[in-house]
């Protein structure tokens, strides 16, 4: 369903990403990992549509059509989910009032009818004891004042609430304690479907001790350097990045 | 959506069950203003001797002073002779229909789904419709009545009540007060008056809103709000619609009066003509509030919405008086394309264990400028005085500006005064956080700028609140991208 070929994209005029090519079937869990500064962030931005981040050439189709022809926002209503790995504060809008207003917006999308404020209720209620979440957590301003924990378990439930076909987990697994890191993986299993797709951008194999991948991804450069299966991740864990970048520097650029 | 237009529905019927229509006069003043102006407009409200005495000696005061200009604001200089002092509402020059209306002012009428007769009042349309809901007014009046509450304009109140309106009239913003105030009280048209009786409580909001004559007192307006010794009222002033109003300048009096026990609370929404997107046009609302602690225990709170007018001088205040009196202000303030907007209070602690709250949010958009002007006074006699200021400011783009002028003058060295202040803009990693989410451009823009203003939004009155979050939402239309 996703479907990107030779792609560079520049970050505020900068070429970060040089020439990436993946499919992501539905159904498939794809893990891209890769040192600091790689490029992981920026293919997610990418994707999601982000202001600032330009396609300078090749192509990325969804379903068949081009992604890069849609807003940021109808790249969501079509079922694209960024978990952020920075999410972001907005003092004074409860969660609660976020969540209904995205989920409504997709929904509108769909053609489905909007969910009325008893029934939401009742859905993330469900969701947020699927997370681990404290109700109390509705009726604050989204992510203000929360821990790195909190934050990133919201940014799960959001995921929760709204069913992407295709999530896209930005670091999501950084800085979470245990429980936290066996929440994040609940959740992201918990929507694994024949009809749903999900990449985990991390930097530790940990998390796919939990959510086990169908392909590993090795980001460096801007490039993916290497692929292949969770094995990958657990040569990563030992050897560490430095052999890959090595292999890489052997390698004539083009 | 349809919850608020059943709501402002509502409030249409109340305003029509309040009733009030002033007797049309059908003549008009020559321009300018001297004293037989003066003695004319007296002569036409048939007031009472005193009255016009009070006026010409505000007249004579104010032929002395100097318009001000040491607030922020930049504006050509107002012909003072060229302004028609008194003056029947104008119904030959009216639109007939509101075919012959500014279609981008229908618009922003359907955007806050009022009603098309409503439409039709507010646009100024000549329209002889009767409000046939005599039997109505006549129940809210006795309920009033029976408490003893009295709630009219100002000009039945100096008939029907000239000791009451004597004994407060000017005590709170005395007639030499400033420029402005002194104008008004030389030239006052109209306004509203309350008065609630000792311990009474008033069970319901007194609003002016939707006002069918507010056209006819709209440029020098006078309010008087006194709540006797333990009495409680609610009081709404303006309206989220646009107005059309030929008027530029509008210099209003409102003086509330608190005796020991009492609790006034004072909300409004302003969204006078703001000019056109190039700043061309719009009301310049230049106006003096104020209210007066005057009893121990009392409470005074003021709450606005400032989204309209080209400039707006605006600082209601409270003067701490009482021992353990509280004075609040709640205020938000939107400067968009070409709006300048100069609002503050000043909290004056006389008092023993006085306390007061200041709580500003001021939004600049296009080339809009907000000023922040706060004066915090704790005199000597006011032991263990205490005041709390949160100002924050907001900015979408990068044309618009905000600044703040707080001024903290402390005599008495145990008060207690906190001053916070924030400024932020609209983040693009806010927006793009909502996008992401699904949530469309202008619907973010508004979610993030109510969530700004929420602490100032739950202050006011449910079903101001409501209108409130809708009025910013069209007032900030097109401010980003
Ligand atoms: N706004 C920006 N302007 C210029 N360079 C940027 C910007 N954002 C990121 N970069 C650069 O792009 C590269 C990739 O960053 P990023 O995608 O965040 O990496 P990762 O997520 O893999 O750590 C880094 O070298 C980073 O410094
Ligand atoms: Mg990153």
């Amino acid at each position: 369903m996703l479907e990107i070929r030779d792609l560079y994209a520049a970050v505020d005029g900068k070429t970060i990403l040089k020439g990436i090519t993946l499919t992501v079937n539905p159904g498939e869990v794809h893990a891209i990992m890769g040192p600091n500064g790689s490029g992981k962030s920026t293919l997610a931005n990418i994707l999601a549509g982000r202001e600032g981040y330009r396609v300078e050439s090749g192509s990325i189709t969804w379903f068949g059509r081009d992604l890069t022809a849609l807003p940021p926002e109808e790249r969501a209503r079509e079922g694209i989910f960024l978990a952020f790995q920075y999410p972001v504060e907005i003092p004074g809008v409860s969660n609660l009032y976020f969540l209904k207003a995205a989920l409504n917006a997709r929904r509108k999308h769909r053609g489905e009818p909007e969910l009325d404020a008893m029934d939401f209720l009742a859905l993330v209620k469900g969701k947020m004891a699927d997370v681990g979440m404290d109700e109390a957590f509705l009726y604050r301003a989204v992510n203000e004042g929360f821990s790195g924990g909190e934050k990133k378990r919201n940014e799960i439930l959001q995921m929760a609430v709204l069913e992407p076909t295709l999530a896209i987990l930005d670091e999501t697994d950084s800085g979470l304690d245990i429980d936290a890191l066996k929440a994040v993986a609940a959740g992201v299993n918990r929507l694994r479907a024949p009809d749903r797709s999900i990449v985990l951008v991390t930097h530790y194999q940990r998390l796919l001790d939990h959510v086990v991948p169908d392909q590993v991804h090795v980001l460096a450069q801007g490039r993916i350097v290497k692929s292949g299966g969770r094995e990958l991740a657990l040569e990563l864990e030992q050897r560490g990045y430095g052999w890959i970048e090595q292999e890489v520097a052997h390698e004539p650029l083009l | 959506m349809s919850d608020s237009v059943q709501q402002v529905e509502q409030l249409v019927g109340q305003e029509y069950r309040w009733g009030f229509v002033s007797p049309v006069e059908a003549d008009t003043v020559p321009k300018g203003l001297d004293e037989d102006v003066i003695r004319l407009i007296s002569a036409k409200k048939q007031e009472p001797d005193f009255l016009l005495q009070w006026r010409l000696d505000a007249y004579r005061h104010w032929l002395g002073l100097a318009e001000p200009h040491w607030s922020s604001a930049h504006y050509a200089p107002i012909d003072y002779q060229d302004i028609i002092y008194y003056s029947a509402p104008k119904t030959q020059d009216r639109p007939k229909s509101l075919d012959e209306v500014d279609p981008e002012l229908l618009r922003t009428y359907d955007k806050l789904g009022i009603p098309l007769k409503e439409q039709e009042l507010l646009a100024g349309v000549a329209v002889d419709a009767v409000f046939d809901s005599v039997s109505v007014a006549t129940t809210f009046k006795a309920q009033l009545k029976k408490l003893g509450i009295i709630f009219c304009s100002f000009s039945e109140a100096v008939r029907e009540h000239p000791d009451l309106v004597r004994q407060y009239l000017g005590s709170v913003v005395p007639p030499g007060d400033n420029f402005f105030a002194t104008l008004n009280s030389a030239v006052f048209s109209d306004g509203s008056f309350v008065y609630v009786p000792k311990g009474v409580r008033c069970p319901m909001e007194l609003s002016t809103y939707f006002r069918i004559n507010a056209r006819a007192t709209g440029q020098f307006e006078r309010t008087l709000i006194v709540a006797d010794e333990g009495a409680t009222v609610s009081y709404l002033e303006g309206c989220t619609a646009p107005m059309r109003d030929e008027h530029q300048l509008h210099a209003a009096v409102v003086e509330l009066v608190a005796l020991e026990g009492a609790t006034i609370k004072y909300s409004t929404v302003q969204n006078w003509y703001p000019g056109d997107k190039e700043g061309k046009g719009g009301i310049y609302n230049f106006v003096t509030k104020r209210g007066d602690c005057r009893g121990a225990n009392s409470k005074i709170s003021w709450t606005q919405v400032e989204t309209g007018s080209a400039i707006t001088w605006k600082y209601p205040s409270v003067i701490l008086r009482g021992d353990n009196s509280v004075g609040e202000f709640y205020s938000v303030a939107l400067a968009n394309h070409f709006q300048q907007a100069d609002t503050g209070t000043k909290m004056v602690h006389i008092g023993r264990n006085t306390r007061s709250t200041i709580l500003s949010k001021g939004i600049s958009a296009g080339h809009g400028s907000n000023a922040y002007r706060g004066l915090v006074k704790v005199l000597k006699s006011a032991h263990g005085a205490r005041n709390y200021t949160q100002c924050d400011s907001l900015l979408m783009g990068d044309r618009c500006a905000a600044h703040t002028f707080p001024v903290i003058e402390v005599k008495n060295p145990a008060a207690g005064v906190e001053h916070e202040a924030s400024t932020s803009k609209i983040g693009e990693d806010q927006l793009f956080y909502c996008k992401q989410r699904g949530i469309a451009e202008e619907d973010a823009v508004s979610m993030i700028v109510n969530g700004f203003c929420k602490e100032v939004f739950k202050e006011l009155p449910m079903e101001f609140a409501v209108e409130a979050q809708k009025l910013l939402q069209v007032s900030l239309e097109g401010a980003i991208g």
